[in-house]
């Protein structure tokens, strides 16, 4: 890419689930090699592991395996970061595993997505993995996915199975409400509507996987309309030029912010207008989600981190009773009437666990009543009663002010990862 | 393009200004490490903007391997007093002396892996429960799978298998007594962002990274600098060429690049077409597919 248009690039995440052998890092490869995103000595890398493992092409797949741990069990673990860029984006690809064991791993990967890729196999058709990895895309609120049925090449590039299988799909994803659904041909091993147009596929008029990457709209994938601003940290700097100077440090979560709006300030309810919005380059005229930035309000009044700005007549609910969509991260199985810490946005407090409401088999979509013990990989309904009030979000409206992460006070580790209804 | 979109800049600007300010809202006692190089330069850049108008709320430390190029250690010194920032020296040949490390022998002997024993060291001493660095997923394969917050034990190992879940922007600091943790702001940042990010805030770098004349001779396809710490072998022949760094490390493991950009927009059009990858001029990557991996598991950042 050149380094002159960098400007003008904006910047797309995107999460690609998929299980061994439905061609994912091969995809990811051939998306990195076709961009020409490989670099000369990763090649030569693969080259000499390929060969030594007896291969007779260059594997793509390797590309993407990082441990060695992994590279031994030929299996992906963890949640893996790639980067790639083309003249019109920046690319950062959550490359995750995609076997059931791992859904917290897809869960994670899909948490900071604009966009999501899943493969099916040309050959099989839907299977329950299609499943699961929409079903997690639709919880997770990705606003953009895409399925590639891989393989092209094995079905002899036939319009009948890419249509069939479209039809199918569209078919039970009308319940998930996502967004926006595209659907491309691709053959990740030849190279088909990867980077470069099929010539093998002339009944596909649509573009390439690349080029939808490039050009989906995603300027309205954040939230500007509800204003919501966690305090993260007070600046004070207590010198002789800015003797009485108080700023509120965060990132936006949602809404546009401007200098002489009316906002208040919860849980206090304390009202002000917001005075300058302040950045090292200068003030600047308005806020917006993700930005980070610090508020000066025309009144003092007292606000800590935890606190949360937003504007009057637009506020969240403020509650210590939560109903959330969990997501189980931990070997040690979610305990009812169990204690946890929680985070949400900038705030912590406890919680108790109340009820589990039901468990989702992610397989076939359908409630568990009966089956309500919550184990790592699981997926369920759950309703928490925190310490102190939250200022919560339905997470369909702002991923921001509607996502929380459960923390075992023993061990300190994240076990669950909470969507909030 | 609508009103409300930021670009690929300054959204990576945005996430790493909440990362560090989460770590000071988090941590007690925050540390940034600090080496001359333009991925810590560029972190101390984010601290400051993350602060204004206040001063940076933590100490700079710098891992001193007594092997850095002379210009890093001036650089480092300007950069620190115009900053106003404390900067604490972690000093490798101190733990040398101390005999809490020996020092390896041969014609590629390198102090980069013993860096990690003064860097423990350091964070210990100074009781830090937060190093930040400006380490990059880009990099290398082990750095592909890290988090932006990475707990260590109380011995600073990080285990790749037991890392703890990240989602969405909220970071788990929490910690028992004597553990810490490393926190990487620009994860997300390439080598092209950090020069783009660097040109478009107008940072000021060290010189070794622009184009100049320098003493060198060729070691396993890498050009090296003829320091007088570095021994060399009767067949490497020194010459003066026209070269630049790409990444800034010891002068025993650091290679150089054949280059004749001198400024920003010429590094930057270099950078776009290098087939190569950074750290492909490092030649403590090279020794083994796992050498990173196994260097984070001793605790190396």
């Amino acid at each position: 890419m050149s380094g002159k248009s960098y400007l003008d690039m904006e910047l797309l995440r995107f999460s690609t689930a998929g299980s061994a052998d439905d061609g994912k890092s091969t995809l990811i490869g051939r998306m990195l090699y076709d961009s020409k995103s490989i670099f000369e000595d990763q090649y030569e890398a693969l080259e000499a592991s390929s060969k030594k493992k007896g291969e007779a092409n260059v594997n793509l797949a390797l590309l993407t395996d990082g441990l060695r741990s992994e590279r031994e069990q030929g299996i992906t673990i963890d949640v893996a970061y790639r980067y790639f860029a083309t003249p019109k984006r920046k690319f950062i690809i959550a490359d995750t595993p995609g076997h059931i064991q791992y859904t917290r791993n897809m869960v994670t990967g899909a948490s900071t997505s604009n966009l999501s890729i899943i493969l099916i196999d040309a050959r099989k058709g839907i299977i329950e993995q299609t499943y699961r990895h929409t079903f997690i895309a639709s919880l997770l609120g990705i606003p953009h996915v895409v399925f590639c049925i891989n393989k092209m090449d094995l079905v002899d590039y036939s319009e009948e199975v890419f249509e069939k299988i479209k039809k199918e799909t569209e078919a039970f994803i009308s319940k998930l409400g996502i967004k926006d659904i595209n659907f491309i041909p691709i053959s990740a091993l030849k190279g088909d509507n990867v980077v470069n147009k099929s010539e093998n596929m002339d009944w596909y008029q649509g573009g390439t996987l690349l080029y939808l990457l490039e050009n989906i709209h995603i300027g309205s994938d954040h939230n500007h309309v509800d204003c919501r601003f966690p305090v993260q940290y007070v600046i004070r700097p207590q010198t002789d030029e800015f003797h009485d100077y108080r700023g509120y440090a965060g990132r936006v979560a949602g809404g546009v912010f401007r200098p002489g709006d009316r906002v208040v300030a919860l849980p206090s309810g304390f009202g002000s207008t917001i005075k300058s919005i302040d950045t090292m380059d200068g003030p600047i005229e308005d806020a917006f989600a993700p930005m980070s930035v610090t508020l000066t309000l025309e009144d003092e009044i007292d606000i800590s981190r935890g606190d949360m700005i937003v504007r009057e007549n637009n506020q969240p609910n403020v509650t210590q009773d939560v109903d959330i969509m969990v997501c189980w991260l931990n070997e040690k199985p979610l305990q009812v009437r169990g204690k946890y810490a929680i985070k949400h946005t900038s705030n912590d407090v406890r919680c108790i666990v109340k009820e589990v409401k039901y468990k989702v088999d992610i397989n076939t979509l359908h409630r568990l009543e009966d089956d309500k013990v919550i184990k790592m990989n699981d997926i369920g309904r759950i309703s928490i009663r925190t310490t102190k009030v939250l200022f919560t979000d339905e997470y369909k409206r702002n991923r921001n002010t509607g996502s929380l992460i459960i923390i075992d006070e023993a061990t300190n580790e994240t076990v669950g990862a909470g969507m909030i209804l | 393009m609508n009103n409300y979109n930021l670009n690929h800049l300054k959204e990576l600007e945005s996430e790493a200004i909440y990362i560090v300010r989460e770590v000071v809202a988090q941590f007690e006692n925050p540390v940034l490490l600090f080496s001359g190089g333009k991925d810590s330069i560029v972190c101390a850049h984010i601290a400051k903007k993350a602060f204004y108008p206040a001063k940076v709320p933590f100490p700079l430390m710098h891992v001193d391997t007594g092997h850095n190029f002379p210009e890093t250690i001036e650089f480092r010194d300007k950069f620190v007093k115009e900053m106003g920032a404390n900067l604490i020296v972690a000093s490798v040949q101190e733990v040398i002396d101390q005999g809490l490390t020996v020092e390896e022998k041969g014609f590629n002997a390198s102090r980069n892996g013993i860096q990690t024993v003064a860097l423990l060291k350091g964070i210990e001493d100074n009781k830090f429960d937060a190093a930040m660095g400006g380490a990059r997923r880009d990099e290398e394969k082990a750095r592909a799978k890290e988090r932006f917050f990475s707990h260590r034990d109380e011995f600073g190992q990080w285990d790749p298998k037991n890392q703890r879940a990240e989602l969405w922007n909220i970071f788990n600091g929490m910690k028992h007594f004597g553990e810490n943790f490393r926190v990487f702001p620009i994860s997300n940042w390439t080598e092209m962002d950090v020069w783009q990010y660097i040109l478009a805030e107008g940072i000021e770098l060290p010189s070794l990274y622009f184009s100049h004349q320098r003493d060198c001779f060729i070691r396993d396809g890498v050009v090296m600098f003829a320091s007088d710490v570095m021994e060399r072998k009767p067949e490497e022949k020194v010459k003066e060429m026209t070269v630049r760094f790409r990444t800034i490390g010891d002068m025993t493991c650091t290679g150089a690049v054949c280059s004749e950009a001198d400024d920003l927009a010429k590094i930057i059009e270099e950078v776009a077409a290098t087939r190569t990858t950074e750290r492909g001029t490092r030649s403590d990557d090279k020794r083994s597919e796992a050498a990173m991996e196994d260097r984070k598991k001793q605790g190396y950042f």
